[in-house]
């Protein structure tokens, strides 16, 4: 397990690209958001927990379709599928390579694109706190999204339509999360949501993902 | 075990040819009794019964809204069903019948935002609020649209099968899921039930026996396209293999 870690994470940061590709993506999304909707400090102020959120769940998105795309084509998928670790376990490894690679870096980023938005001073620490219980969730459904389609010649446009309604309730609860603790207000109660949601998807998405990856290596 | 199966046992239907054969016996008595049951309810909705006090002659898009809405989450628990079946007793008429479904359901999940946004625009002065049941209708529309693009994308049909019943399954945690996020996002504007069996609330008895004729009427109509689509797709299916096995054999 610690090998494949290592393994993807090297390829990750030694094949380029990939690695700082989401994060170069979530940088312009919020440099953008001012040209769009105008550079009024209190306006942004507003708006900026919901915007680094949406932000970074696109950043997510973005590096899904090469998650286990390439492994696929070099067919290493088919090694990992007949070795002993069971499949749960690879796509589990797989899931936190991404969320090492791309949501980590995010949650570490987010701070400081939060300045650039004008986010109230009590909001940094709820933002990183809701990201860093967050983002595993996007990691996992997204792999989910990318077992579904790693057999789709074009699969990247299908991948977002099916993982983005997936992402819905971690994008409500982590936003609220980020919103109220911008203001001053109790966060504990969509906190405690968005942890719940993690740790469920944590625990069984991977079953759902291994049993679609089978299928598609059939 | 018996190694035939019982004739009279729900997964005789399993078989597309008695499939074939029943569903072409019954569905000429489906499409009669659901336009019946649609002419006669939509009529005597539109026009014998009163206008609401309050809502004027607007209140009369409930005949086409309730029936829509309650298909729209039916359909895709019948998909579930059917996913399931397929996934534990692989029966192909059981996952053609949930691909004949999807359509139908985002059909009436059209049917239901579009005439609620009718009637929203005179009552709450709006065409769409992001209110939790809106929001959660809009939601499952784009799982329906999810699914029924993974039907599209993939060739094999087994694998398409597997892969969109598994779909399926997590979608509906998920869609569940999103309903209660939704809930607890943003309080709402739509009224509460208005079918229920155990509250006060309920509407109305004049406008009560239509809406239930309209519900019935829709039901069967889903149920005849349900059965007519599965019958297509089967054929398609024949088709293609009778297809396949004419190349070979030249």
């Amino acid at each position: 397990m610690i090998a494949l870690l290592s393994r993807d994470l090297k390829l990750a940061f030694r094949a380029g690209g990939g690695f700082g590709l989401g994060l170069a993506f979530f940088l312009i999304v919020t440099v953008l958001v001012p040209f769009s909707v105008g550079p009024q400090s209190s306006l942004l102020a507003v708006i900026a927990p919901g915007v680094l959120w949406l932000g970074a769940l696109l950043a997510c998105l973005l590096s899904l379709d090469r998650l286990l795309a390439l492994d696929w084509e070099d067919g290493s998928l088919d090694l990992l599928a007949t070795a002993p670790l069971p499949l749960e376990a690879v796509v589990t490894i797989k899931a936190l390579a991404h969320w090492i690679t791309t949501g980590l870096p995010l949650v570490l980023a987010a701070p400081v694109l939060g300045v650039l938005l004008n986010l109230p001073q009590a909001g940094f620490i709820w933002l990183v706190v809701s990201l860093l219980v967050g983002t595993p969730a996007l990691s996992v459904i997204g792999t989910f999204g990318a077992a579904l389609t790693v057999g789709l010649k074009r699969g990247g446009l299908l991948l977002s339509l099916l993982v983005l309604p997936l992402y819905v309730p971690t994008l409500i609860f982590g936003a609220e999360v980020a919103r109220r603790g911008a203001i001053g207000m109790e966060t504990s109660t969509p906190l405690l949501m968005l942890g719940g949601i993690t740790a469920g998807v944590v625990a069984l998405l991977p079953f759902a993902s291994a049993a679609v990856l089978r299928v598609n290596l059939r | 075990m018996t190694t035939s199966v019982n004739r009279n046992s729900l997964w005789a239907y399993a078989n597309p040819k008695k499939f074939l054969q029943t569903s072409e016996r019954v569905l000429p008595f489906f499409w009669i009794t659901s336009g019946l049951c649609l002419v006669v309810g939509l009529i005597w909705g539109f026009f014998f019964t009163p206008d609401d006090f309050r809502q004027g002659s607007t209140v009369k898009i409930i005949y086409l809204h309730v029936p829509s809405a309650l298909m729209a989450i039916n359909a895709w628990f019948m998909m579930l069903v059917a996913s399931l079946i397929w996934i534990v007793r692989r029966h192909h008429v059981s996952a053609l019948a949930a691909r004949a479904a999807a359509p139908v359901g985002v059909a009436m999940t059209l049917i239901a935002l579009v005439t609620g946004a009718i009637w929203g625009q005179p009552m709450w002065g709006t065409w769409w609020a992001w209110d939790p049941r809106l929001t959660s209708f809009l939601i499952l529309f784009l799982f329906y649209l999810g699914y029924i693009a993974l039907w599209e994308a993939i060739e094999n049909p087994d694998t398409a099968a597997d892969l969109t019943s598994v779909l399926c399954l997590v979608g509906s945690v998920f869609a569940i899921l999103s309903r209660y996020a939704v809930n607890f996002w943003n309080q709402g504007l739509h009224q509460g039930a208005s079918l229920s069996l155990d509250k006060e609330e309920n509407v109305a008895d004049v406008f009560w026996v239509p809406l239930l004729v309209c519900i019935a009427g829709f039901v069967l109509l889903f149920v005849a396209l349900v059965l007519y689509r599965t019958g297509t797709e089967i054929r398609a299916r024949r088709i293609k293999a009778l297809l396949a096995r004419e190349r070979v054999g030249a």
